[in-house]
């Protein structure tokens, strides 16, 4: 079985994917033999399986980190060069696998009141983050384009899973229809870079265009394009437009899950095309870069502000946290670089947690979205109310919660390489966004309540909020250990 | 024998129609299918350049490719009717309860 194609290097960096895989198909086979009321088993298989992800991936025996640190070696190449696992992508691996367990938590009890809690939804989930982790090791273009459309098809498919409802649907019909558009697009510029080396190696391509000779019109085609393609996967402006529809739409624990997860994987792309292949254009990406960023904070901070509805807004807020990480790709240097990767998993923990309390919100006959649907929160529930407000208090970068240390080494990083009115930029945004989070926490803690149906804290719901909320409160009062595991990461990326 | 720019502006050529048809179509299938013209008028390209350079990656890239439109294909298709069901129209500019 093992021959000249395959070694067991292959079979090792691949274990987290086939596991989760494995477990997919598995939900799939055990769900047919489960009873309407037992299909939270369902949920535990999945967790299960990403359980052993996690495992096969840890420092322990067995495991991925563990072997690396045995061999001595700082990333292992895999299937000739078209895989690669260092630093970077078991950071972003082990991202997902966290979006993944907390977001599969808040499902549970979300789908039971919707009636559609069936196997699927926890299969297509799990498939999805296999994508997320092919898109965060792939060195190839082929397994970089395969990992991506294997995560967005899987979402397309979550985003509509709600079937009878018409928003669910539209939601999904939209960003199917734009995230097509925005692949074959960034199809078209994978295929300019093939054309220009004559290979689909990351690294190969790299020091073909590194030859060309500056200002050679199929390199500024091909580097326009791919950032077409990149900046729709990350919802930036100008292609922004699917996401708030998409957010709002999609069923609750989905947008949970979209907004962290495949974002990250986007990012994680975004990283290793601007930071490999096209490292030696940078004077022609850069200003690209400049204009979308602030744009995206732009558009993102002013439209979150005048939105009644609070995944609508989320999607607002999300465009303008994907301007500010762009920011670090401008800055480019090690802070900068750092600060995305400790934005990307503060994020995940913080965003998580305010959907889980969306989530919650969501009982028999209120679909709980609505800024309105907040009122008088603190009188009905404490506990969710306190939180929403610490999520929302991160998310808008306030000390001493996690979100300030994503921002912080961002800005640092534009002071250092001298970016000064990019930061004055940001930081005025940070303030406008303080306004929008008010807005809820306003309606939650100064209004009176209009109906008196208590939000339910499933014991899922529960283990995600005391998760995130840890995480959120530990990154924030404790940043070292974060800082450190980034730091590395940013090194083997810059290598 | 064809020189391989040939291929490559007649890939531009279809890849640039398939923009025109998404931005300016209003039916839901007729979007559907200039996506997929954008894609072939990638493979095209795959193609032509694959057998320029003698080598197979490119040729390997198109089966890829052609896998994913499919997939896409069966999804898409599947939300199409979902929409279709729950409206009666297949119309875009009708189907707005989100705004932008």
């Amino acid at each position: 079985m093992l021959n000249e194609y395959f070694s067991s290097v292959d079979l090792l960096v691949l274990k987290p994917a086939i596991l989760l895989t494995l477990f997919a198909i598995g939900v799939l086979l055990t769900d047919l033999m489960l009873e309407p009321e037992q299909k939270y088993l369902n949920a535990v298989m999945a967790l299960a399986g990403v359980g052993f992800a996690a495992y096969s991936l840890g420092p322990w025996p067995l495991g991925l980190q563990h072997q690396m640190g045995m061999a001595g070696a700082d990333a292992l190449e895999a299937f000739r060069g078209a895989v690669i696992v260092d630093s970077f992508g078991i950071y972003f691996m082990w991202l997902f696998l966290i979006a993944a367990a907390l977001s599969i938590l808040i499902s549970i009890r979300y789908l039971e009141i919707e009636g559609e809690h069936r196997g699927e939804y926890y299969a297509i989930m799990l498939l999805a983050t296999v994508g997320m982790m092919i898109l965060a090791i792939g060195m190839d273009l082929i397994t970089l384009f395969m990992g991506l459309e294997l995560m967005v098809i899987s979402i397309y498919i979550l985003t509509g899973y709600l079937r009878r409802d018409r928003r669910s649907n539209e939601a999904a019909l939209k960003y199917l229809l734009l995230g097509a558009f925005s692949s074959g697009i960034l199809l078209y510029g994978m295929s300019l870079l093939y054309g220009l080396s004559g290979s689909t190696d990351l690294r190969i391509i790299a020091s073909s265009i590194s030859q060309r000779p500056a200002g050679d019109p199929l390199v500024l085609i091909a580097v326009i394009t791919i950032c077409g393609g990149l900046f729709f996967k990350i919802g930036a402006v100008p292609f922004h437009q699917w996401l708030p529809d998409a957010y709002e739409g999609a069923p609750h624990c989905v947008t949970a899950f979209m907004s962290v997860g495949p974002k990250a994987a986007a990012f994680a792309l975004l990283i290793r095309m601007f930071l490999v292949p096209l490292a030696s254009v940078r004077d022609v990406w850069l200003p690209l870069v400049i204009g979308v960023a602030i744009a995206t904070m732009t558009i993102g901070n002013l439209a979150a502000i005048t939105q009644s509805n609070v995944k609508r807004m989320l999607g607002y807020s999300a465009i303008s946290h994907a301007g500010y990480m762009l920011l670090g790709i401008v800055s480019g240097n090690e802070n900068g670089l750092k600060g995305i990767m400790i934005y990307l998993m503060v994020y995940a923990f913080m965003n998580l947690g305010a959907m889980a309390v969306i989530v919650a919100m969501r009982r028999k006959d209120i679909i709980g979205d609505e800024i309105d649907d907040f009122a008088g929160l603190v009188y009905k529930s404490p506990t969710a109310a306190v939180l929403m407000l610490i999520f929302l208090l991160s998310l808008a970068g306030i000390p001493p919660t996690a979100g300030f240390i994503g921002k912080y080494f961002i800005f640092l990083s534009l002071i250092e390489t001298g970016h000064y009115g990019l930061a004055v930029v940001a930081v005025l945004y940070v303030a406008v966004s303080l306004y929008y989070y008010f807005q809820i926490v306003t309606s939650m803690f100064t209004r009176e309540a209009t109906d008196n149906v208590v939000p339910a804290l499933s014991p899922g719901i529960r283990l995600a909020l005391g998760v995130s909320l840890a995480m959120t409160l530990f990154i924030g009062l404790y940043p070292n250990p974060i800082i450190e595991v980034a730091g590395n990461t940013v090194a083997s990326i810059l290598r | 024998m064809v020189p391989l720019s040939y291929y490559l502006v007649l890939s531009a050529i279809l890849f640039s129609l398939g923009v025109a048809g998404f931005i300016f179509k209003r039916n839901l299938v007729t979007l559907f299918m200039s996506v997929e013209l954008m894609l072939n008028a990638v493979n095209l390209s795959f193609v032509a350049l694959s057998y320029y350079f003698r080598q197979l990656d490119g040729q390997i890239f198109v089966f890829f490719v052609m896998v994913v439109a499919a997939a896409e294909a069966a999804v898409g298709l599947a939300i199409i009717i979902s929409v279709f069901r729950n409206r009666q129209t297949l119309n875009v500019d009708e189907i707005s309860r989100l705004k932008l």
